[in-house]
């Protein structure tokens, strides 16, 4: 008989960190999309409880969590770790204001550029904004990190950073599941000197920020959030997140110092821990993070070999970090990703392709028309630029066959900003707005162009057309290019030839749609 | 008492329903008690790219990922894949490759290879019956339940009826 196993789930560290906050009294979530932190929203908007929303992009999202924390509830942001660069500004002083409600925002780097641009290390951030930071090792420890998260946040006056990886993220553990706790909201307060940053409020803050981190500190050496495990003399590690989980399996015996919450660091524990090992081993994905800390210490330890801050640890690089080597690796032939057939995006990109410009891109799974044998785009940086550099590539070479194409949803996220500043600074060119009614590449979720919520309730549609000619684009045109394709090639030649701000909407739905009414 | 960790490795090309075939072994293992990890890939990488999901159940276990040579089974659903996966088997361990084209053969919908090729390892785990049966009630919706249910009990009988 399968044994009493009602009160447990097998969850993703998305969806447990998304039970885990709802057990701790979640009120209102935001965040837009981004792999490998989507699912947390999408499992937040099954609790009616939770007031959950897609934001516009990050920043916004930041900002409304923040102000419901603000107003007096337990709220939440999430993102990838891309997505914190454009939460950044209210986030550096959303430190200095401190908190009201519990505020945590959860950010998901991903080591190995899985589904990303970049392979930042979040946890500098907590060093920059004074922050501290996190780390869950499994999903199970997400579940726990984030209740955790909201009572230091409420403790110390301060956000929070929740810092998960694509391997917690993305991982499945039995969890225990409990039942949620809410607190009563506070009232609404009027604290100008708390809430308004200007300079006299803002110089007051900033001390306030630094003794805090000094609290922060005296609680680093404290909480069980950082623990010992009392194994050999011989060997130890600190170490966190799943590097943690990879030591462990190959090195049961050893010691650690396993940080839970990484930042600010516990110096005294660390020290401890250190003399109390013949070989002390730092083991950390990424950056320097811990190592460099480690070396202003003075103790004596050694850490994986440089070439490991590239990519993501696997369980079977531990030996030779431990030994001291450097990354060696196999390469495996595996299938790269490519547009679904029969995807709108490749009637564009063929088009784009017959006529030789060169394609300011964007992200988005039309990024996958740079692949071969279509290459035919010419550039892929960050979400909006596929608007900006149509500019910027023409500023450089006036005369040059230059295009931009950008997707629905990247494009309300933030391409209008930049059609608004070709249309003020007298930029030409023509933007292609990829619309495929959805945001196909994080998995289809809904954005103000679709005209329906997270909980695909109907809403408000933002108008791409009325919104593209507001922004001063000389021609609007919108077109299904499916089964259209002469009429699409003669549109596009003739908004190319023509001296003008273009946008054409290429409009048709994804395949992959799926509505969880 | 030894820990004994059973290590499976999954994989394929997007679409083909790798992650829900780890899914519904993670579960029926979560309900016969062990203590579960998985792993695996979403986004950028479903788009027919490579996917792969990695299982690992006993009484205590960390890593979420199998290392190379430590997998007791592979169970891969496309020809292509099997050479990258090969690695993970350990000597010894389990390829589920011979069966593929028998699970093929009691499926009508391509879309069930992964409830078959399921039902194909469930004949080699020691995962009881009834956790098994509640796994697939949790991962399958009321109107494709008992399709599954149906290839799942045909599958499992594929090993020595073959
Ligand atoms: C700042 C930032 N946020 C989120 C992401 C993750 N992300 C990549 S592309 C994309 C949206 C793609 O949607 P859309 O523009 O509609 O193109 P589609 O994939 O549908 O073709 C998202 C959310 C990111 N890369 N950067």
């Amino acid at each position: 008989m399968a044994k009493k196993t009602t009160d447990k789930a097998f969850l993703s560290g998305n969806e447990a960190l998304a039970y885990g906050a709802w057990e701790a009294g979640l009120k209102v979530a935001c965040a837009y999309p981004g792999t490998p932190s989507t699912e947390i929203l999408e499992n937040l908007s099954k609790f009616k409880e939770i007031d959950t929303q897609w934001s516009v992009n990050e920043k916004v999202a930041y900002e409304v969590a923040f102000a419901a924390s603000v107003g007096g509830v337990r709220s939440l942001f999430a993102c990838k770790h891309v997505g914190l660069n454009v939460a950044m500004d209210p986030l550096m002083t959303s430190s200095y204001t401190g908190v009201n409600g519990g505020f945590v925002v959860v950010v998901c780097d991903d080591p190995g550029m899985h589904s990303s641009q970049n392979e930042q290390d979040t946890r500098w951030v907590g060093i920059y904004s004074k922050m501290p930071i996190l780390e869950p090792a499994s999903p199970a420890e997400a579940k726990f990190f984030v209740g955790e998260a909201f009572t230091i946040s409420e403790r110390f006056d301060t956000p929070v950073i929740l810092r998960m990886t694509t391997r917690i993220s993305h991982s499945k553990e039995d969890v225990e599941l409990k039942t949620r706790v809410e607190a009563p909201p506070k009232p609404l307060e009027k604290d100008i000197r708390k809430y308004v940053m200007v300079p006299g409020n803002a110089r007051i803050r900033h001390e306030v920020v630094e003794k805090r981190l000094v609290k922060l500190k005296a609680f680093a050496e404290k909480t069980k959030l950082n623990k010992v495990e009392v194994g050999s003399k011989s060997l130890g590690f600190v170490t966190s997140s799943v590097s943690y989980s990879y030591l462990k399996e190959q090195y049961p015996e050893a010691s650690y110092l396993k940080l839970g919450f990484t930042y600010p660091f516990c110096d005294d524990k660390i020290r401890q821990f250190s003399k109390s090992i013949r070989k002390c081993i730092v083991v950390e994905e990424l950056d320097p993070f811990l190592e460099e800390h480690m070396k202003t210490l003075g103790v004596k330890f050694t850490a994986k070999d440089p070439s490991f801050r590239l990519g993501e640890l696997l369980p079977d690089y531990m030996k030779a970090i431990v030994e001291g080597q450097i990354k060696k690796v196999k390469p495996v032939k595996s299938r790269p990703p490519r547009m679904c057939p029969g995807c709108p995006h490749w009637i564009t990109f063929s088009v784009l392709k017959k006529l030789g410009f060169f394609v300011a891109g964007d992200i988005g799974c039309y990024t996958l028309g740079a692949l071969p044998p279509t290459s035919a785009l010419h550039s892929c940086v960050c979400m909006g630029a596929g608007v900006t550099f149509n500019e910027g590539l023409r500023r450089a070479h006036p005369e040059d066959k230059i295009v931009g194409v950008v997707g629905d949803s990247t494009f309300v996220h933030s391409g209008i900003t930049g059609l608004v500043n070709a249309a003020y600074n007298k930029a030409k060119g023509v933007i292609f707005i990829l619309d495929n009614r959805t945001t196909a590449m994080t998995g289809g979720q809904n954005h103000p162009a679709t005209g329906l919520t997270i909980r695909d309730e109907p809403t408000k549609e933002l108008d791409l057309k009325k919104l593209c000619e507001a922004c001063g684009a000389d021609y609007v045109d919108q077109i299904d290019p499916t089964g259209n394709l002469k009429e699409y090639e003669t549109l596009v030649a003739e908004r190319i030839a023509a001296d003008a701000l273009s946008v054409i909407i290429s409009k048709h739905p994804c395949k992959l749609i799926k509505r969880n009414i | 008492m030894k820990n004994q960790v059973c290590n499976i490795v999954f994989g394929g090309i997007g679409g083909q329903g790798i992650l829900k075939a780890s899914e519904i072994c993670g579960w029926a293992a979560m309900y016969d008690g062990r203590h579960v990890r998985k792993s695996e890939v979403h986004g950028m990488a479903q788009r027919g790219g490579s996917v792969e999901s990695h299982l690992r159940f006993g009484r205590t276990v960390y890593s979420p990922l199998v290392g190379l040579g430590e997998a007791d089974f592979l169970l891969c659903f496309h020809e292509e894949e099997h050479p990258r996966l090969k690695p993970f088997l350990k000597k010894g361990g389990m390829d589920l490759m011979e069966y593929l084209p028998k699970a093929r053969e009691i499926i009508e919908n391509p879309k069930a290879l992964n409830t078959a090729m399921v039902g194909v390892l469930a004949s080699y785990l020691s995962i009881c019956e009834e956790a098994w049966m509640q796994s697939l009630e949790t991962v399958f919706p009321g109107k494709i339940l008992d399709l599954n249910k149906a290839i799942f009990i045909k599958a499992r009988s594929l090993r020595d009826g073959a």
